[in-house]
């Protein structure tokens, strides 16, 4: 089913802003293929401009087989974060067959950057940068502390079912890459004791984060990979090379040292986790991306999506190679 | 081989072209031209770079498994051994040869691409 997004949204601003309420302005951002983010504003008749932003499933969604949950289930699931204190962008509204969009929600526009080069590099971060990789474990503190809602339908996955998965999509993709066989029998034979699984972001890095000049994190976005899992997966995920874009020399995003992404999640009331938890789940990150370009790769290659930024992607396997060597070089 | 032009100045120019008209593109559109131009970046330095880094590859393969054989006979043959534990981190060469091979793929892939074993960082 195609839809004009750029038809609906005038409907959708009349229904969100009331009576003589238009559509001020569209755009669609840049990014993701499976999900299509929109920025528009609504103005109405005595009221403030309302800034918001839209995100819509472009593809068709299987709950059975899909990672990703559905955008009603991150709805509540950002409802449920912001009462335990997490910034995620306040939801205004969970769209219906009226709003003739397809499955989509509306939240708040949260002013910021969220584009990692410039928040690692570019001088007006300098004076929040020292912050964020506290703010973030703080953060974490408080999505793993919620109970997670039922609504949201979140599937569990620990170390051991990960690496498992991850293998079996590795095997499905007939690639031979000697760096990620070695990672997945170390990964394997090195793995964490089980820990007590908590509600986890399952993509908060540099990239998911909407970044103030002034405060730090404004907001995590993007949770629709949230899932059920070991504390040690969202800490050592944001520290993946990947996303620190050319500044491995602060692992935590690009912008801080493991030290004070470790103390905020304590003095947030996180239960502590080990440097050495941290870096196997980090490997375990780079491996998963790894295969992520692998399959991204495939998807175009079997047809199934025609976007040149899939078969690009799949050149990307070989810096998580670097990044698994390095660490296994340094005993994790 | 054909040398006017060369392969290598073919992806040059439309490489050129992309990066003349992406001011003009809208924002997606602009992202995708950015990642063509990208490609034929890998391109350029595949064609240059990639026979002597596979003859590389190949010969510490060689080294490692102790045989001779084909790039493909020999990697093939290097996964089955890592996936039935017969090599692992431990032994000897192995990490050595990996890191090599992959740092002569990385500068095909990903050139500018720094990670925790560059020489020196940030750029």
């Amino acid at each position: 089913m195609s839809v004009d997004v750029l038809a609906a949204l005038p409907r959708l601003a009349q229904r969100l802003g009331g009576e003589g309420a238009v559509l001020a302005a569209a755009e669609r951002l840049s990014g993701g293929a499976s999900m299509e983010t929109w920025a528009f504003s609504v103005e109405a008749p005595g009221a403030a401009r309302r800034d918001l932003i839209l995100r819509r499933r472009a593809a068709p969604f299987d709950p059975d087989t899909a990672r990703s949950i559905s955008l009603s289930g991150e709805a509540a699931l950002i409802t449920a974060v912001r009462d335990t204190g997490a910034p995620a962008p306040p939801l205004v509204h969970l769209c219906d067959d009226q709003d003739g969009l397809g499955e989509c929600h509306v939240t708040q526009r949260i002013a910021g950057e969220t584009l990692g080069r410039r928040i690692v590099s570019d001088p007006r971060f300098d004076a929040v940068r020292p912050q964020l990789a506290r703010q973030c474990g703080e953060i974490m503190a408080q999505i793993h502390a919620t109970p997670p809602p039922a609504q949201a339908g979140l599937k569990s996955a620990d170390f051991l079912g990960e690496l498992a998965r991850y293998e079996e999509v590795y095997r499905s993709s007939g690639a031979e890459r000697p760096v990620l066989e070695l990672a997945f029998q170390h990964l394997k034979t090195h793995a964490p004791e089980p820990a007590s699984l908590v509600l986890l972001h399952g993509d908060f890095r540099n990239g998911n984060l909407m970044i103030s000049p002034t405060t730090g994190v404004a907001a995590v976005l993007d949770w629709e990979l949230s899932h059920i899992g070991d504390p040690a997966e969202d800490l050592g995920w944001i520290c993946v090379n990947s996303w620190r874009f050319g500044r491995p020399d602060r692992p935590v995003g690009g912008f801080g040292d493991y030290a004070d992404l470790l103390a905020g999640y304590e003095a947030a009331g996180g239960a502590p986790v080990s440097l050495k938890r941290l870096r196997t789940w980090q490997a375990l990150g780079s491996l998963k991306w790894g295969v992520m370009c692998l399959m991204m790769y495939q998807s175009w290659a079997s047809g199934l999506e025609a976007s040149v930024e899939r078969p690009m992607v799949g050149r990307r396997v070989s810096e998580t190679e670097i990044d698994l060597v390095n660490l296994l070089e340094a005993g994790l | 081989m054909i040398t006017h032009p060369k392969a290598l100045e073919l992806t040059t120019a439309v490489a050129r072209w992309i990066d003349e008209m992406r001011p003009s593109l809208d924002p997606r559109n602009a992202f995708l031209a950015r990642v063509s131009a990208n490609a034929l970046g890998v391109i350029g330095r595949e064609l240059t770079l990639g026979p002597a880094a596979e003859a590389a590859a190949t010969e510490r393969l060689t080294v490692l498994l102790d045989y001779r054989g084909s790039f493909e006979d020999l990697n093939a043959d290097l996964c089955r051994r890592l996936r039935a534990g017969e090599m692992t981190a431990e032994t000897p060469g192995l990490l050595a040869a990996l890191k090599a091979n992959v740092l002569d793929q990385l500068a095909i892939d990903q050139p500018n691409y720094r990670h925790e074993g560059s020489s020196s960082f940030p750029a």
